[in-house]
């Protein structure tokens, strides 16, 4: 039987853990305020581009740009995955639902699986395991801006359109709600056509099948494509970052509460080794006073 | 087909989503120039320049600076997806008029490395923003 002292030494102990992951939850549930503002006014804009580009793309010539270009399937195909992952742990399953996510789909994929890491955690999974890695970055989160995002947009769209890779896929975490996250696997390039538009397109009037373009459609699509993926790009950041605090926040009240219960269970533990040896020292009493 | 009586605006910038208003007439800062939007207009898709944007509701008329992205027409909407967009009474005039100094200091004294492109953008940005500003404030 453990001693008095003992188990008051582990309710501190307890107690000083209990605090702690209290103040982390506190600090990620201010952070997600605050990323979760972000996404929810990010996400309107890149919705809006996504509905242009589908109802744009179903309408012309995928040889108009090269980010349009569906390539036949090679047997030396490759395909560029970018995996989203957080820099920090504590966080639940977060970092492990992705990555498993991402070693089925490696798995699972007919081509070979070039890596994008983005997040540190990613970066010491799949860095240790010998796949090529094409870019890693870290120390992104602290600090999310959207030249990040670009710059790993254009990293992809360079190997995508030099022909290193053949297809571009989008790891992440969507951030839902603060109670649920999903991993999404999205594929970026080549652009999907927008296949559910090209069924809504049979039956409008013949006047709204073509645009006007503005200087020319080249131009446009110059333009509107490489920024369409940035987008998606910086989308799926901020996602994983909202994601990524509503997991910590949960995880984090889970061992509160935890914890808790420890320190309920401890305490009565504790109690009751106090009574059995307070019963104790008065059997040894009275029985010394009925030998006398 | 009769046409559209109104035009549904939208405007997003990539962090935020400004207007989302039935307007009367809307006239958008192209990359080749001013064009104005009224209900019907045929199926459209622009780059948008630096400038001002306004749309008009009834006899309202309302100022945006606008600087880079997309505009989108149809008869019945039109969609805006803008690098940067501010309302009118949201610019600071403090900030934009320090802004405008700079670049016309870095536009006269050339240093060797310097980026003249980017000048000339970040000069037309704050041009643009006092504009705006200043035709907010008139009608104030």
């Amino acid at each position: 039987m453990p001693s008095l002292i003992d188990l008051r030494r582990r309710i501190r102990s307890v107690k000083n853990t209990q605090q702690i992951t209290k103040a982390m939850k506190m600090v990620s549930a201010a952070k997600l305020r605050r990323a979760q503002e972000r996404i929810v006014n990010a996400r309107p804009y890149a919705v809006q581009m996504q509905r242009v580009l589908a109802s744009v793309a179903s309408r012309v010539d995928p040889s108009i740009h090269p980010l349009l270009a569906v390539r036949e399937p090679r047997p030396e195909s490759k395909t560029l995955v970018v995996i989203v992952t957080g820099d920090k742990g504590l966080c639940g399953s977060f970092n492990t639902n992705v990555i498993k996510a991402a070693g089925g789909f490696i798995g699972s994929s007919h081509d070979t699986c070039v890596l994008g890491l983005v997040g540190r955690k990613g970066r010491d999974y799949f860095g240790r395991r010998g796949f090529e890695v094409l870019f890693d970055t870290i120390g992104l989160f602290q600090k999310l801006r959207y030249q990040d995002a670009q710059a790993i947009a254009q990293t992809a769209m360079e190997a995508f359109i030099g022909g290193k890779v053949d297809r571009v896929v989008l790891i992440y975490n969507e951030f839902k709600s603060v109670m649920t996250q999903r991993v999404v696997v999205e594929q970026l390039l080549p652009i999907r056509r927008g296949d559910v538009d090209d069924s809504s397109l049979a039956g409008a009037p013949p006047n709204q099948t073509d645009y006007l373009y503005e200087p020319s459609a080249q131009e446009i699509f110059n333009q509107l494509l490489p920024r369409y993926i940035e987008v998606q790009v910086y989308r799926a950041l901020l996602e994983s970052n909202a994601a990524f605090f509503a997991a910590q926040m949960t995880a984090m009240d889970t061992a509160t509460k935890n914890s808790a219960d420890m320190i309920a269970d401890l305490t009565l533990y504790m109690n009751k080794v106090r009574q059995a040896a307070i019963t104790r020292e008065i059997i040894e009493v009275v029985s010394g006073a009925q030998a006398l | 087909m009769a046409l559209p009586q109104y035009l549904q605006l939208q405007i997003v910038s990539a962090d935020r989503s400004l207007v989302n208003e039935r307007v009367d007439e809307v006239e958008i800062p192209g990359a080749d120039g001013y064009f104005g939007v009224l209900p019907g207009h045929t199926p459209l898709l622009a780059v948008l320049g630096v400038g001002d944007l306004w749309y008009r509701q009834g006899q309202d008329t309302h100022h945006l600076a606008i600087a880079f992205g997309f505009a989108e027409v149809q008869p019945d909407g039109v969609t805006i997806l803008a690098q940067v967009a501010e309302t009118a009474e949201e610019i600071d005039v403090a900030r934009a008029e320090g802004a405008k100094k700079r670049a016309e200091e870095r536009m006269v004294t050339p240093a060797a490395d310097m980026d003249f492109e980017r000048a000339r953008v970040a000069l037309m940005k704050a041009l643009i923003r006092l504009q705006v500003a200043a035709r907010a404030r008139i009608r104030s």
